[in-house]
């Protein structure tokens, strides 16, 4: 993956940068490379929120996950989608609803076909995750908590992704140390490190740590933008789901 | 794939938010303010060894409508050369792709704050001409400002009042005839002459035709119908009206709302006329009427009854009258006293 792929706003092309639009494609490549697209950002929330919301066990939740990505492009549920009305994880958050009454409805193992298309995720990933945050599914009554449960494990989603990209790339141009230190300041959670002990640790000026973190910040707000983007149908979409990602005030 | 923490989320999220000032003279203090259009930050210059006002977008990129509006407010700020106009000093675009620009850090209270401190209705006159000098200056220039509120005017620690945020701000260029030809309007008509370089040519993208910009209750109600196009300085005689008018209704800090005295109120309605043929045709016409009224004089807005005449000339020469009177009264008084 290059580093140029996310500079312009993502892997798809300009004229088409968004997997709204390349889900609407007549081209089956384009369509199922959105798909993968979009399962990458949405499957862990879909995942969390089907095992929460729904209240299902893990094998149950697994099959309704692949079973709800392998319809949404088969049923076309994305061409369904109009940005100006509601934001793309309501609406996905939406669909699943249905999706899972739908199936509670008509035996769904059954009534699945053999065509249907399965994507290999980390289930057990994401079990670890929902066992370690231990969330309270009876906090998740209100359409407002749902909506804020959802959204906070899409940015999650997002953010790990954003996250994995920055560290292929500090391989790729040989700055592991820059995504060690990152890792260190930014995402162990460490409420005692400070730039002085992580230029102690690694020998080097406090200036270069701070010059480290201030290009891998800006790296992973690049790709994490990038990312983004693609999941966004509209520029105005995109600053609006920038605005809440990011967790600006909405104006 | 790593899994992310509610610490690690909040820790990125700050982290990509600031903006990165790495290659440039400034360093960050603190957020100031948020706006619609970006982040205002205090930052030190630390060439000049002076605090300044940074403004940058939220979201990168030098080419977006928000990137076009934020440069284009910077310029238009470097041409209005004012003391009642926040200096711009630079602008640029950042390493993390955030366009920014640093103007003056200005110390002070917003126009709404300060009023709770200031009882008097001509100290809040007063006040009021200082936000009509800028404005008139601007539109001399060719400038509308098409934001005028409350919370876009700054009081600063030694009473100067400064119009801030200028991002809504249109241009117009002046006509050969001196009046103010709609740059808008004529990029629209012809396009094939617009140059690349030229800065009307990023208003009449920005402003377009049809676009609602502005604040509900201090915008024109042409602005408020789209018609960018038709937009001349008496747009921003009606946000001067309504300004006037929350000035004047505001109630101070421990003091009742005071009461609008008749003249004022015409001053505020001809201001904030729904038609701009019945505005005052200049910011310096309405900034006449209101300097009428505070040396006692007769008001343009409003024609006085007799006994409201009279009443403005008593609390005009009131010493003079009193003096006049209390004469009087002595002179009868020792005229009776004397026939006795």
């Amino acid at each position: 993956m290059s580093h140029d792929a996310y500079s312009g706003g993502g892997r798809f092309p300009a004229t088409r940068w968004s997997v709204i639009a390349a889900a609407r494609s007549a081209d089956v490549a384009e369509r199922a490379h959105a798909l993968e697209a979009l399962c990458a950002a949405y499957w862990k929330p879909v995942y969390k929120y089907v095992r929460l919301r729904w209240n299902r066990v893990a094998a149950d939740a697994q099959d309704l996950t692949q079973g709800f990505f392998s319809e949404l492009l088969g049923r076309e549920l994305l061409s369904r989608f109009d940005a100006n009305k509601s934001r793309l994880r309501t609406y996905l958050r939406v669909c699943v609803d249905s999706f899972v009454m739908n199936e509670d409805k008509a035996a769904r193992r059954q009534k699945r076909g053999g065509n249907s298309q399965h994507v290999a995720l980390d289930f057990a990933a994401a079990e670890e995750e929902l066992g370690a945050a231990a969330i309270d599914a009876a906090s998740l009554a209100s359409p407002e908590s749902l909506e804020e449960f959802f959204e906070k494990e899409w940015v999650r989603s997002l953010f790990a992704l954003a996250v994995e990209d920055l560290r292929q790339l500090c391989v790729a141009t040989q700055r592991e140390r820059t995504f060690q230190l990152f890792e260190a300041y930014d995402l162990e959670g460490d409420d005692h490190i400070s730039y002085q002990r992580l230029a102690a640790e690694y020998g080097i000026a406090v200036t270069d740590v701070t010059n480290t973190l201030a290009w891998a910040r800006r790296e992973f707000r690049k790709i994490a933008l990038g990312r983004l983007r693609e999941l966004c149908s509209t520029e105005d979409e995109f600053l609006r789901e920038a605005k809440a990602v990011f967790g600006w005030d909405p104006q | 794939m790593r899994h992310l923490s509610d610490k690690a989320l909040t820790r990125l999220r700050a982290g990509a938010e600031l903006p990165d000032l790495s290659g440039t003279r400034y360093r960050l203090m603190g957020q100031v303010a948020r706006g619609g259009m970006g982040v205002v930050y205090a930052a030190e210059d630390e060439k000049l060894q002076r605090r300044v006002a940074l403004k940058v977008l939220e979201v990168p990129g030098a080419d977006g409508e928000l990137a076009s509006r934020l440069m284009r407010e910077a310029r238009v700020l470097a041409r209005l050369e004012h003391p009642g106009i926040v200096p711009v000093h630079d602008v640029g675009t950042l390493a993390d792709g955030r366009v920014f620009y640093t103007m003056k850090f200005v110390e002070g209270q917003r126009l709404d704050e300060y009023l709770k401190t200031v009882e008097s209705i001509p100290d809040r006159l007063r006040i009021f001409l200082r936000v009509c000098d800028p404005v008139a200056f601007a539109h001399a220039r060719g400038v509308l400002h098409r934001d005028i509120k409350p919370a876009n005017i700054m009081v600063g620690s030694f009473g100067e009042v400064l119009v801030m945020d200028w991002g809504l701000a249109k241009i117009v260029v002046q006509a050969g005839g001196g009046a103010l030809q709609d740059a808008d309007a004529t990029l629209f008509e012809s396009p094939q002459a617009i140059s690349a370089d030229n800065d009307t040519t990023q208003a009449s993208v920005i402003t377009g035709h049809g676009t609602v910009l502005g604040t509900p209750g201090y915008m024109s109600p042409e602005q408020a119908r789209g018609e960018v196009g038709s937009l001349d300085g008496r747009s921003d005689i009606f946000s001067l009206g309504a300004l006037l008018r929350f000035m004047l209704n505001e109630r101070n800090a421990h003091g009742p709302v005071p009461r609008l005295d008749k003249s004022l109120g015409a001053i505020c309605a001809r201001a904030s006329a729904q038609q701009p043929a019945l505005r005052y045709a200049t910011v310096q016409d309405l900034a006449l009427d209101v300097s009428r009224y505070l040396d006692g004089l007769a008001v343009v807005a409003h024609r006085e009854s007799v006994f409201e005449r009279a009443a403005r000339v008593y609390r005009r020469y009131r010493f003079f009258i009193l003096l006049i009177a209390a004469y009087l009264l002595m002179r009868l008084m020792l005229l009776l006293v004397l026939k006795r």
